[in-house]
């Protein structure tokens, strides 16, 4: 699975950089760092390459003797950036596709919160919880956020019961 | 007074714009010039948000793009005609900075600015600055 993900703004500064093995974090940010000219490379020959071969993956960056490092660029030149283990040989095209199809949504969930505002540092946990564990990128977002709903209507439900008698002012008494 | 709220609308919408501007075109491959980038806020942000496209885009290739809606939204239950055409303004302030929004986020710094001639028909004129 993944060791290491990263989320770099389009003016090349890293928006948010998580990585398993806490410790020699230092290594990752700089694979990181070093892999950007290798994904401006590749924008720059896809601008003109034809039209058809157009795509937001962007594939394998490099290989080093323990890591690979894949990139994907999204339409607002926000690129992510992955750097898994290369003793996972089980690891497939596609499962990479899917993850960073996974850390697309999260971004933009991000993006859409009127709280963030676009070009700091990406604080929120919340957000990013299906990527932020990088060994396990599975739908626990998908499991908290329903109950959380279902907490919140049943309070929502409970607050608004004696609205017949109280009228309009019970509405706002919560 | 008055230029102080539209441009706080304006800024209200610049940020919905540039949600919108990473949200809506995500499946779309990358957008390979300017007019791409146009023609898809007047084909999918116009029908996102209001549910019909754009109805007409004029340019002069030299960053200059005027957009046409003959019968905008916003604008269609007020009136018809030239009626409340001082108050059209207020209306079309989070719009232009949706699109400004969107182009922002989609990489195009620009100025976006309506005019109305008689409702409901408005138009709305994106300056890029070449660089």
């Amino acid at each position: 699975m993944a060791v290491c993900i990263a989320v770099i703004a389009k003016e090349n500064y890293p928006l948010y950089i998580r990585s398993t093995p806490t410790e020699n974090e230092l290594k990752f940010h700089y694979m990181v760092h070093t892999s950007l000219d290798v994904v401006d490379e590749k924008i720059s020959a896809m601008g003109k390459a034809l039209v058809d071969q157009r795509e937001l993956y962007l594939g394998l960056l490099y290989p080093t003797e323990d890591y690979k490092v894949y990139g994907y660029v999204t339409n607002s030149k926000v690129k992510f950036v992955m750097v898994v283990d290369s003793s996972n040989t089980a690891l497939r095209d596609n499962e990479i596709r899917s993850m960073f199809r996974k850390l697309h949504n999260s971004y933009t969930d991000v993006m859409c919160n009127p709280f963030y505002n676009p070009g700091d540092r990406i604080q929120s946990r919340w957000a990013l919880l299906p990527v932020s564990d990088p060994v396990q990128v599975g739908p626990a977002f998908c499991v908290l956020l329903p109950s959380f709903c279902r907490t919140c209507l049943a309070i929502l439900v409970a607050k608004m019961q004696p609205f017949g008698k109280q009228g309009r002012k019970g509405l706002f008494k919560l | 007074g008055q230029k102080m709220s539209l441009s706080v609308l304006e800024s209200m919408g610049f940020r919905v714009g540039q949600a919108l501007g990473e949200r809506l075109p995500r499946e779309t491959l990358a957008f390979r010039e300017e007019l791409d980038v146009l023609k898809f806020l007047c084909k999918d942000l116009w029908v996102a948000v209001f549910q019909k496209q754009m109805d007409s885009l004029r340019t002069n290739h030299q960053g200059t793009y005027v957009l046409q809606d003959n019968s905008f939204p916003l604008l269609l239950p007020m009136a018809s005609g030239l009626q409340y055409l001082e108050e059209a303004p207020k209306f079309l302030a989070f719009t232009c900075g949706l699109l400004r929004g969107a182009l922002c986020t989609l990489g195009i710094e620009s100025v976006v600015t309506a005019s109305v001639a008689a409702l409901p028909v408005c138009k709305f004129q994106v300056l890029i600055p070449k660089s």
